[in-house]
């Protein structure tokens, strides 16, 4: 034995429990002849030493060698192990030749140390100070926290955005209002006892457009209607896109439906053109339903919209491109007069 | 500044003082976040105020609260992390104190944009240390101290430790470890405590 030219060096048995507690050695014929005391500890319960090495262990890789001569001529060079019993570890192995035909297997927990951690009372002090594990159970502890607060983070964040988006009052396409923007206003409206006009527009062909020229096309054409929306209104009028092709003017302070129907002619002339857009030019046109609260005894903003909404369906059926006037249903409320709230 | 920090000094006004407390504190400043997210960044003089803001709030000095801060970190129950985390260091309240140089790198292998100074532990013998360490913020040794301390009563051992000024860049903490397991220390199983 010659320590100086490194050839052979021997290493004694708490030398080896030193550095390699997780070990074990086989004699030629397979016994376990002595077993390192982090792998001692955690087969307390049904110890190895001198059992037979191919009884406690199934050698998962390579597979097929049922010697310890076989496992040491092998050309693999890493084991799995798998130790049988109540609750099976399965650890990643190496094996070294020892003096007449034994065996050094060092073995390794792997990933697997985690669920052995689980079962197992080890500290710090049944690894080897070398050996990586600890580092690894502070790295996934502490990134599980960091992931742990990202997750938080986001989760608040996809609150705040939600709630931002219930708040907000604008389309962001087009800069018109939106639903809840138009809602608002019709409550405050209603609220006060203040006439109003509402004009329901709901493009034509539009689908067509967005299906062959694309939603980019789709979308400058909505910009492009909400720019004449905004031009043909008054000042005072509220414009709305309240879904994804449909509009709404609220006019408020107007009781009766002349001035909306004035207005929604010219509307639909405007329309009637070709609008270029990107990758051609496209060709919509608007169906109309017009009600106002002079039509209503009391006046509610859900039935006049499902009013608008069926004479905005007569303009579809009567040919598009038009609008109607909504009657709201009942004698009764036919009977009202302007002026009579 | 890391968010950690600043929300760090949040959870301590917050856990110990009551949400009520914290609300009054950043109420009155609007220069000042009225929440901290642990995983954001934040320009640094935000951390110096929110010091200033709630050392005045509570009548203590920025010192003492800043170990405050640091004992909290490691033994109020509803942040276990950070003590399970430093007890990863070391068997020993001895190794613990080591691994403290160790301490910067180990926190940017969880969270990289954190960077903590460096720490420099002298030994003197006898179980007589000095900590030198540089500022993330001012006062920021008596963190360190505040930690140092709580993880003494964490592993069972008698230290007492007096602040020793500074020099040049960096803060000096001398430590004396009367008896280093003067009573039973806390648990600590290696096995993750799943929260």
């Amino acid at each position: 034995m010659s320590v100086r030219d490194g050839s052979q060096t021997t290493l004694g048995r708490a030398a080896l429990d030193r550095v390699l507690p997780l070990h074990l050695v086989l004699s030629a014929e397979g016994e376990i002849l002595q077993v390192g005391p982090t792998l001692a500890k955690v087969t307390a319960d049904a110890p190895l030493l001198g059992q037979a090495f191919f009884d406690r262990f199934e050698l998962r890789r390579p597979t097929g060698l049922g010697s310890v001569a076989k496992i040491l001529a092998s050309p693999a060079r890493t084991l799995r192990l798998r130790l049988n019993g109540p609750s099976p570890i399965v650890f990643t192995g190496l094996a070294a030749p020892l003096d007449d035909g034994c065996a050094l297997v060092v073995l390794s927990f792997g990933i697997g140390v985690v669920d052995v951690l689980q079962k197992h009372d080890l500290t710090s002090t049944d690894f080897a100070p070398t050996d990586l594990t600890i580092e690894m159970l502070y790295l996934r502890e502490a990134q599980t926290a960091a992931l742990e607060e990202w997750r938080k983070l986001s989760e608040r964040l996809a609150g705040a955005r939600d709630a931002a988006e219930e708040r907000a009052f604008t389309d962001t396409l087009t800069g018109l209002g939106n639903r809840r923007a138009v809602d608002a206003l019709a409550s405050k409206l209603v609220a006060a006892g203040e006439p109003f006009a509402l004009v329901l527009i709901d493009l034509d062909y539009f689908k067509e457009v967005n299906d062959s020229l694309g939603h980019v096309a789709g979308d400058a054409v909505l910009k492009v209607v909400a720019e004449v929306l905004r031009e043909e209104t008054r000042r005072t009028d509220m414009v709305g896109r309240v879904g994804g092709d449909e509009f709404l003017v609220l006019m408020a302070g107007v009781a009766e439906t002349g001035l909306a129907r004035d207005i929604s002619g010219r509307i639909l002339a405007r329309l009637d053109r070709d609008i270029p857009v990107p990758g051609g030019l496209a060709r919509v046109s608007a169906s109309i339903g017009i009600t106002a609260t002079s039509h209503y005894c009391q006046p509610d903003f859900t039935t006049m919209m499902q009013d608008a909404d069926q004479a905005l369906y007569r303009s579809k059926a009567g040919g598009r491109g038009q609008y109607s006037v909504g009657r709201p249903a009942g004698p009764v409320a036919r009977t009202a007069a302007p002026g009579e709230r | 500044m890391h968010g950690l920090v600043n929300k760090a000094i949040q959870s301590f006004v917050c856990d110990t003082y009551g949400d009520d407390a914290w609300a009054s504190i950043v109420g009155d400043a609007p220069d000042v976040p009225h929440r901290f997210e642990a995983m954001l960044s934040y320009d640094d003089p935000i951390t110096d105020r929110v010091i200033d803001l709630v050392s005045r709030h509570l009548g203590k000095s920025r010192d003492t609260l800043l170990e405050d801060v640091g004992i909290y970190l490691v033994s109020h129950p509803d942040v276990p992390g950070p003590r399970r985390l430093l007890r990863f260091a070391g068997a020993t309240f001895e190794e613990f104190l080591h691994s403290l140089e160790y301490l910067p790198d180990r926190v940017r292998l969880a969270l990289p944009e954190l960077e903590l100074p460096p720490i420099r532990l002298l030994d003197a013998g006898r179980r007589r240390f000095t900590l030198e360490t540089g500022e993330l913020f001012e006062g920021y040794a008596h963190v360190l101290v505040g930690l140092v301390r709580a993880m003494s009563d964490e592993y069972g051992a008698l230290t007492t430790f007096e602040y020793s000024g500074r020099s040049d860049d960096a803060s000096l903490v001398k430590v004396a470890v009367h008896a280093k397991r003067f009573r039973e220390g806390r648990d600590f199983r290696l096995g993750m405590a799943v929260t």
